[in-house]
């Protein structure tokens, strides 16, 4: 039971679908689908680590160190987001989002 | 031989396990937990993959920033959160049928795949042996790749800017210290002298320029 490229990439799939269902499942939390875009770059992050290492080419690697920079920004940007409509209306409901509504 | 499969099966169980809770949870302070948990466990997958230094990079980041910011907002934010959960089980018939169309699909690419035997060749940096991940990491990262190095601490410069920026308010009741202001004090804005009748006092208008 060698532990081959397909295990990881299983993973992967599996963690990725349970972001796009915490997404789904979440509508209301924005906080939540935060969390699972977290878990969707996790899942990339695992792929593109897994094609690294039984390819054996590091570039896969630096990509991932690179989206991990992108995960971070994103929820630094996305939090002070929140925060800031908080402030402004009190509430985080997602479904209240819809002051930009033409 | 058997010792890396467990420990690849604890931590995939672990890390899928903890990512079920996190969508599943009630409290949302438990979510971020579960996520730490997560992300605890897919670094030791990394590690199991030879990707110590991303591992170790997965915690730092993750687990001592990311997961500290959420726990702060989610704290700092006074909000009912029982009631963000209605709807919950309204969306999950249907969260859970795309979600399993979703992974059928992905899993049939996974499982059904062969590596074209051209990638041998068109590999662009390999894995040097003689040096441990750490140092084949930087021997490309700050070569080949700096300008991609560069670009990622710009995001990150940027993302700081932004946060700072969209959450910084100075509040009117607040006093604050204003240097220039202390600067520009000189004798004959700060005190005036009065003189005073004997036996009158002060005036009410003259009382009133005082506490200026």
């Amino acid at each position: 039971m060698t532990i081959g490229l397909g295990h990881y990439l299983a993973v992967g799939a599996i963690l990725f679908t349970l972001g796009i269902l915490g997404i789904f499942l979440n509508r209301k939390n924005i906080i939540v689908i935060l969390m699972s875009i977290e878990l969707i770059l996790l899942s990339v992050n695992v792929n593109l680590v897994a094609f690294s290492t039984f390819l054996g080419d590091i570039v896969g690697q630096v990509f991932a160190l690179l989206v991990l920079t992108v995960a971070a920004a994103e929820a630094a940007i996305g939090l002070a987001v929140l925060v800031v409509y908080f402030r402004n209306r009190g509430s985080i409901a997602v479904e209240d989002v819809n002051l930009m509504k033409g | 031989m058997i010792l890396p499969a467990l420990f690849f099966y604890l931590f995939a169980g672990v890390c899928v396990a903890s990512a079920v809770m996190v969508i599943v949870s009630r409290n949302p302070v438990h979510s971020v937990l579960f996520l730490i948990l997560a992300f605890v466990n897919a670094a030791g997958l990394f590690v199991l993959m030879g990707a110590e230094f991303l591992a170790m990079i997965l915690i730092v980041v993750y687990v001592g920033a990311v997961a500290t910011l959420f726990l702060f907002v989610i704290m700092m934010l006074d909000v009912d959160f029982t009631e963000l959960r209605s709807g919950f089980l309204e969306y999950l018939p249907i969260g859970l049928v795309i979600g399993g169309i979703f992974l059928f699909e992905l899993l049939l690419t996974v499982g059904f795949w062969i590596i074209n035997p051209g990638v041998a060749k068109s590999i662009t940096a390999a894995i040097p042996t003689n040096v441990s991940n750490t140092e084949a990491l930087g021997l490309v990262l700050y070569t080949r790749y700096i300008h991609y190095f560069q670009l990622a601490g710009m995001v990150l410069l940027v993302a700081m800017i932004g946060a700072i920026v969209l959450t910084l308010r100075h509040k009117a009741s607040v006093k604050r210290q204003d240097i220039n202001v202390q600067n520009a004090r000189t004798p004959e804005l700060a005190m005036t002298v009065r003189k005073v009748a004997s036996g009158q006092g002060l005036q009410d208008a003259d009382a009133a320029e005082w506490v200026r």
